[in-house]
């Protein structure tokens, strides 16, 4: 299946994370709240940092976000 | 809807409470906030069922509302991660967070993977991210080698263990050693030595996901959920299994979801490994001591250490720093400075998770109560 990250389509598999699909293009999830670039950590849903943006809600935590068909994840935007 | 029972957690716990009151006629509802049944170490696997059970997965518990006659927390544990330079950097993972993520689909072949911190847990994911095509030249355990011989020469009392351990026996592996700093591309371990690498994949052991039961009001143990030999908290109706109760892996998992779900006494002596792995795996005295007053502690607020040391508490640090006021709840800085200041554990409050407001105000039921279920 096909997701848009940054506007660039990505093939996926199902079953993967957004959080996964993220770490594999090179990208960070999050800048912290003094610019620090974020990925994963816990890839369990308490850490946080692997929150980001998807079809326009936000911020969401990755890790536990199973890839859509066709879903729109913006990063590097908290 | 009406339950008898209500387990929170479907990991090894959790399904086997749920298994086990099921059999007994019971109407059980599962909730866990993953999207798949198994938890943590069974995650991703695709043959894991539930019959008979209801099933509400994919949702996290922010308030409880109380819709059966009892409760069963098998809310699993989470990874220890202590600041030291450089730890917030995105090559910087969880240990079993680097492994959750190969399960959710990180490419991890040909990537060299430095596995370190404390804790039997570091030799599986070691092993496991081998398995999967990954480099791990150095795996640096905190605890020294004495220690970690007397807790082998114990094993022979729970003899599935001396099978799990040769199992994951490794090369690489380095007891006294843990890491100082992380730079872009590498690491730098205790004994000076640098190591390049795609990952750091590191955890100091594992703590409770306790915030459901302090909520609750049950009565805490060391940062465990005090439990009676029937699994009874001491909240009337309100069971604790697993992790939550003393980290001692999966049969000490199951043992304690049968007898709970079962209302029977917990057999096996795992209480009793789970001291000695407790033991075993203490944090040295120099892991208080790793970050710099640069280093961030709490990374969701990007307080640095250097004004958190200046605190007289975990109170003055909140409001003075927002030391801990961050998103993750201080999930992850909470249980770091327990160990580094003995501030004593956060204070938890609903919801228990954030909620956006619009979620929040979406799902009030007639009676103006907020919602109960929600994924982030």
């Amino acid at each position: 299946m096909k997701i848009r990250v940054n506007g660039q389509e990505v093939e996926v598999q199902a079953g993967m994370s957004v959080a996964a699909v993220v770490m594999n293009l090179g990208l960070a999830a999050r800048r912290s709240v003094t610019g620090e670039p974020r990925g994963p950590v816990c890839g369990m849903g308490v850490c946080f940092e692997c929150r980001l943006w998807v079809d326009g809600e936000g911020p969401l935590r990755s890790c536990q976000m199973p890839v859509r068909e066709g879903m729109e994840v913006v990063t590097d935007a908290v | 809807m009406q339950y008898d029972l209500i387990v929170v957690g479907g990991g090894p716990a959790g399904m086997a409470a749920a298994r086990a009151a099921r059999d007994q006629g019971e109407r059980v509802l599962l909730l866990d906030d993953n999207p798949g049944l198994g938890g943590q170490i069974w995650r991703g696997r695709e043959d894991l069922r539930l019959e008979g059970v209801e099933l509400g997965l994919g949702h996290t518990l922010t308030e409880w509302r109380g819709e059966a006659k009892r409760l069963i927390l098998a809310c699993g544990a989470r990874e220890l991660l202590l600041p030291f330079p450089g730890w917030t950097m995105p090559h910087v993972v969880g240990a079993g967070g680097l492994q959750a993520l190969v399960k959710q689909g990180l490419a991890i072949q040909g990537k060299r993977v430095v596995v370190c911190g404390s804790g039997p847990l570091l030799l599986a994911v070691a092993a496991n991210l081998r398995k999967a095509g990954a480099e791990v030249p150095r795996v640096a355990e905190q605890a020294p080698w004495e220690k970690l011989l007397t807790f082998g020469l114990g094993l022979w009392r729970w003899p599935s263990k001396i099978f799990e351990a040769v199992g994951y026996a490794t090369s690489g592996y380095r007891a006294g050693l843990w890491p100082v700093e992380a730079w872009e591309g590498g690491v730098t371990l205790s004994d000076g030595s640098k190591i390049n690498c795609d990952y750091v994949a590191c955890g100091f052991g594992l703590v409770a996901n306790g915030e459901l039961a302090r909520l609750l009001g049950c009565r805490m143990n060391g940062g465990l959920v005090a439990v009676d030999d029937w699994q009874r908290t001491s909240v009337e109706g309100v069971y604790a299994v697993g992790e939550m109760t003393g980290i001692g892996g999966v049969e000490k998992a199951e043992a304690e979801g049968r007898a709970a779900g079962a209302r029977q006494r917990v057999t096996g002596n795992w209480g009793a490994f789970a001291s000695a792995l407790a033991k075993t795996f203490a944090l040295r005295e120099e892991l208080r001591a790793l970050a710099t007053a640069e280093t961030i502690v709490c990374r969701c607020e990007d307080v640095r250490w250097g004004r958190i040391a200046t605190m007289g508490g975990k109170r003055q640090a909140r409001l003075e720093a927002r030391c801990g006021m961050g998103a993750c709840q201080a999930r992850i800085c909470g249980p770091a400075l327990e160990w580094m200041c003995g501030w004593g554990p956060e204070n938890v409050r609903p919801p228990l998770f954030p909620l956006s407001v619009r979620e929040f105000l979406r799902d009030r039921d007639e009676a103006g109560h907020p919602p109960t279920g929600h994924s982030l």
